[in-house]
């Protein structure tokens, strides 16, 4: 059995090839998708009015339901932040449930989750940083004794590890039972039954993993402001 | 008997390392379950935060999680990278 991400084309650019695997091409879809959405809204965002109605309930809600969210992890310093991590979240939520539409999730590639770690790395530091100054910030490091300084920075460097570990392992774990499922029972099992799978791995899990990793984000950003 | 060649022992070795691996699954269950009871205890006590002890509970179930899925991610490896042929 064979669960690697398949190569769909090849692009030889100088002497490098370019594969375009199965998660790159779901991976597009769902950015054209989010693009298209934002699109959408701006441009029926210049018919708003005063009292919402329709469409404009339905963006307000969503916008202040992420709001008020946020607010409630970071507290008040969390409005500005708000945008970015409700970016985060409907990029991993439409990419772990594209699964359901027969695409690769592209979040079963460690590539993805690696690069979302890594952007929350570098906004815990960056606004630590900012939040502090400099020297406060790498005497945070060195509490509660300077014996303990390298086990905080080895502790500071598995966040992101382990952060994008379980979004990749959770949703890759549910396209292999998928696959399994698909590949290996008889055919009479194959109608209806998937669907409870489905509603398992794909959508529970996937809302789930993307909950956590925007609650995970913010509150490592909150606590290295603090 | 047929004569078995170095990498299939290999193969072999990793399936069982793999199996190994997930014994790692015990400590989530652990975990995750006396998370999910804490929260049912938090609820029946004070029904008014259930929302608030939810998401605090799923936090704690999800930070619990992570060293299942690091057995797991090694298990995954053993199996479909062959890191050791």
């Amino acid at each position: 059995m064979d669960f690697t991400d398949k190569a769909l084309a090849k692009i030889s650019i100088g002497g490098y090839d370019l594969l375009i695997t199965q998660s790159l091409l779901s991976m597009w879809i769902v950015i054209l998708i989010l693009i298209t959405i934002a699109i959408v809204v701006k441009v029926k965002s210049k018919k708003f009015t005063e009292v919402p109605t329709g469409f404009q309930n339905l963006i307000e809600m969503i916008v202040e339901a992420f709001e008020s969210f946020t607010l409630s992890i970071m507290g008040e310093r969390g409005k500005k932040f708000s945008a970015y991590f409700g970016g985060l979240f409907f990029f991993i939520i439409f990419s772990n449930l594209s699964g359901l539409f027969g695409l690769r999730p592209p979040t079963a590639n460690y590539a993805v989750p690696l690069a979302l770690g890594l952007m929350t790395f570098i906004l815990v530091h960056v606004n630590g940083v900012r939040a502090k100054g400099g020297l406060k910030y790498l005497k945070s490091l060195t509490e509660p004794i300077v014996l303990l300084t390298p086990l905080n920075i080895v502790g500071e460097l598995a966040n992101p590890v382990s952060l994008s570990f379980r979004l990749f392992g959770n949703i890759i774990g549910g396209t292999i039972l998928m696959g399994l499922f698909y590949e290996l029972l008889p055919i009479f099992v194959k109608i209806g039954f998937p669907a409870f799978f489905h509603f398992y791995f794909d959508v529970f899990d996937g809302v789930l993993q993307a909950f956590v990793f925007t609650m995970l984000s913010m509150v490592f950003v909150s606590g290295a402001m603090e | 008997m047929n004569q078995v060649t170095g990498e299939q022992f290999i193969l072999g070795c990793s399936a069982i390392g793999a199996g190994l691996a997930m014994i790692a699954g015990i400590g989530p269950g652990i975990g995750q379950g006396f998370a999910a009871g804490k929260g049912a205890e938090a609820v029946g006590r004070q029904p008014g935060a259930r929302s608030e002890i939810i998401s605090t509970m799923l936090l704690g179930a999800a930070v619990a999680e992570t060293t299942g899925i690091y057995g797991f991610v090694i298990a995954l490896i053993l199996l479909f990278a062959k890191p050791l042929t």
